[in-house]
């Protein structure tokens, strides 16, 4: 199976070790992958800031150069739910302003077959132990777009589960939002802050090393918010814990 | 927190006003502790409930299906009660219902009346009108008469007075209550028993000498002119029937058709709100009776913006809203900011998608209330009448920052982008040229990765706020897309070559 990897430009640009683990872990999983060069961004943070117009022509981007592979997988539950719930949405928009059906019918191929990394883990190829190693103590916080948008479910801890070496602990009031939210935290910078404050004060609770998510953009507020409060707790991406293994262990 | 919300020129927007709110640990203490006992007993019971999807579908349904056909619900409910022996009154906005109110408590040449808590009356400033008028608002609801006692503002639509803990509640009883009537028993203490009686026997004494009841109404039958009212008290039943004259405020979109619709929201209603299976009492009054009742019952049906909001159409289906409160009491940044933060006697989810359509983004809180959320989806979720809440205030964030048409007095409109977005405008521009151009986004990781020790872990500008609290994650020395291109997609990396 050859799938296009969807890395994000968060991930792309500042967490190019989430994208080489997704790489490993599917190659491991004779996944072959590929990585379109042309890819930028889906066009997340325009739409949600209420720039839909703006972000209309990426969307039309990311559905050109995505178009002819049979899948594609990322490792963010949030860009995964704006191209599976709101492309859609944005054709009916286009739609229903009179501008006829070709925005709806350039998104509609590639709705269907992006899959955020651990749908395309348990739902197509049918794993939940994926060989990895991992032995550390780990809470796993459920973004709110893999929560909620994706319905990732147990997905996330089922991989994790089958993790070796591999504690995994539940964390307090995991279901509530980290207070990243994209260009809320910056609109909202005090109600963000605390609602950081508080997701970390939870996990810290749970005495875990690690902090892992499917998202790196919860996980670049959640970690900035450790290291300002002094923890001692890690943030890592899922990705990067499934890819670990005992002959290469994740750094 | 005296200060007045409806019109409030000069009301700071949303992130300024919830600074205070987060950094008051006494009003975080209160609203957390609140806002997770519901919330938790508001899973129980609805996860007791097989079939609640169903019911929350067909919530829906009927409320959609109403507001489709408003003008024909609402003319029929008209006809029901006049013919039950009501009056009907039409009021276009606030000074109009205000006008209509004043001038039927006047007739009755009382200058007194007793309320039971309501939205409706509160969203029009009635109880400042009236009182303009010499006419004095005594509110009956435990909550209601605690804000209205602290010369305070309520902070969330089913609990008023959320924000404050019993200590607060013993002291404003105590300084208080004597201004207004019956004073506070001698060494109140803070106990739920020694609050509650102190506000029946206060309470009582109005209830008995109020010649006018003036009252809100959770739903409206069309086809027999019934008013509903749930409530947890026993208040607002004795206001419903004590005096002689009942003026009932009601918004156009509380209507349902048919007492059968009533059934799916007597049981969706109760357990979202206070997670109860039924809510204690439930008073349904129709027009006038003889024997018994208020002897004269006029229903005053507000607009004030609601016939405008149905204009929209992804906007409208905030009127499905049947205050349950439950979007409130899920909502992480209601219970950091606090009610009062939302300048709006609709605070949360639900009053950052109703308000601004209710009044209009023209004001600087109205312009910033859609932001007032990250979108996490929760109040989606636990909304009874699935009203998707996120999905409206993406659509609210477009008409503040680009503008676009609208029904404002019944007329189309062109708005205007509010002030204050150029900035942010052309960063949203500029991202979106780099992003549809791969080589420019190129260009500029590699200048991000060149110039990485350079780089501080706070940032500039509008990004201080973020770095102000958080640090910042390093530039790595590579971008992925040239780690990819250098190592051939990975292949020439030891271990990963497939
Ligand atoms: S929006 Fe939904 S959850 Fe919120 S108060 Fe209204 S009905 Fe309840």
């Amino acid at each position: 199976m050859r799938v296009a990897l969807f890395l994000t430009c968060v991930n792309d640009t500042l967490y190019p070790d989430t994208g080489r683990a997704v790489v490993k872990l599917l190659t491991r999983l004779g996944v072959e992958v590929d990585f379109p060069m042309a890819q930028t961004c889906c066009g997340q943070a325009h739409y949600n800031t209420g720039y839909r117009h703006e972000a209309e022509p990426l969307a039309e981007h990311f559905a050109d150069v995505f178009r002819d592979y049979e899948a594609i997988v990322t490792p963010s539950g949030s860009c995964g739910a704006m191209v599976r719930e709101l492309y859609p949405r944005m054709g009916e928009r286009a739609r229903a302003q009179g501008r006829g059906d070709a925005l709806a019918a350039t998104l509609a191929p590639v709705v269907p077959k992006t899959y955020e990394l651990t749908e395309f883990l348990v739902d197509v190829l049918g794993v939940t132990d994926v060989g990895a190693y991992y032995p550390h103590t780990v809470t796993y916080h459920p973004t709110c777009h893999g929560l909620r948008s994706l319905g990732l479910g147990e997905r996330p801890r089922r991989l994790l589960q089958a993790v070796r070496g591999l504690e995994l602990v539940e964390l307090p009031g995991a279901e509530e939002c980290c207070g990243f939210g994209g260009t809320f935290a910056l609109k909202n910078p005090d109600v963000s802050a605390a609602m950081g404050a508080d997701k970390v004060r939870n996990a810290e609770s749970t005495g875990a090393e690690v902090l892992c998510a499917a998202d790196n953009s919860c996980l670049m507020h959640i970690g900035g918010t450790m290291t300002r409060l002094r923890t001692g707790m890690r943030p890592v991406h899922l990705a990067e814990i499934l890819a670990s293994t005992k002959e290469e262990p994740a750094v | 927190m005296s200060g007045t919300f409806v019109g409030m020129p000069g009301f700071p927007a949303f992130p300024s006003a919830a600074r205070e709110a987060v950094h008051d640990t006494t009003l975080r203490g209160n609203l957390r502790h609140a806002t997770h006992t519901i919330r938790a007993k508001r899973a129980k019971a609805v996860a007791e409930v097989s079939d609640w999807a169903e019911l929350r579908e067909a919530g829906k349904r009927i409320k959609d299906h109403t507001l489709r056909h408003l003008d024909h619900y609402l003319v029929r409910l008209e006809e029901s009660v006049t013919a039950a022996g009501g009056t009907v009154h039409w009021a276009a906005d606030a000074d109009e219902a205000n006008r209509i109110v004043t001038g039927l408590v006047r007739e009755t040449g009382e200058s007194e009346v007793v309320k039971v808590k309501s939205m409706a009356t509160q969203e029009i400033e009635l109880n400042e009108a009236l009182e303009a008028a010499g006419i004095h608002a005594y509110e009956t609801d435990l909550a209601e008469l605690i804000v209205q006692l602290g010369r305070d503002r309520p902070s969330h639509i089913l609990v008023p007075a959320i924000h404050r803990n019993r200590g607060e509640i013993r002291d404003i009883f105590a300084r208080e209550m004597g201004d207004w009537g019956r004073p506070a028993p001698e060494g109140l203490t803070d106990t739920p028993a020694g609050l509650a009686e102190a506000a029946r026997l206060h309470l009582r004494e109005k209830f008995l000498r109020a010649k006018v009841g003036v009252s809100g109404a959770n739903f409206m039958v069309a086809e027999t002119g019934t008013l509903v009212v749930v409530e947890s008290e026993g208040n607002g039943r004795m206001c419903l029937t004590l005096p002689e004259t009942l003026i009932s405020v009601v918004g156009i979109e509380k209507i349902v058709p048919t007492w059968r619709d009533l059934e799916v929201f007597l049981q969706t209603l109760p357990r979202s709100s206070t997670a109860e299976r039924m809510n204690p009492y439930t008073s349904t009054w129709t027009g006038t009776t003889d024997a018994d009742g208020p002897r004269a019952f006029h229903l005053v049906l507000l607009d004030n913006g609601r016939t405008d909001t149905l204009a929209d159409e992804v906007g409208r289906q905030a009127l499905r809203c049947i205050r349950c409160s439950a979007c409130l009491n899920v909502c992480p940044v209601y219970e950091r900011a606090g009610g009062h933060a939302y300048g709006s006697v609709y605070p949360g989810p639900i009053g950052a998608i109703l308000s601004p359509q209710l009044r209009g983004t023209a004001s600087e809180i109205d312009a910033s209330l859609p932001y007032a959320s990250s979108l996490c989806g929760a109040c989606y979720e636990v909304c009874p009448v699935a009203i998707d809440i996120p999905e409206v205030l993406v659509h609210l964030r477009e008409r503040v920052v680009e503008g676009g048409e609208v029904t404002r007095g019944g007329n189309k409109v062109v708005l205007r982008p509010a002030k204050g977005h150029a900035a942010e405008r052309a960063a949203m521009r500029a991202a979106r040229w780099a992003f549809t151009r791969p080589g420019a986004l190129r260009t500029g990781q590699r200048l991000a990765s060149r110039t990485r020790r350079l780089h501080p872990r706070t940032l500039p500008g509008p990004g201080r706020a973020w770095s102000g609290t958080r640090d910042l994650p390093p530039v790595p020395a590579e971008p992925f897309r040239d780690w990819w291109q250098r190592t051939r997609g990975g292949n020439d990396v030891k271990g990963t070559a497939g």
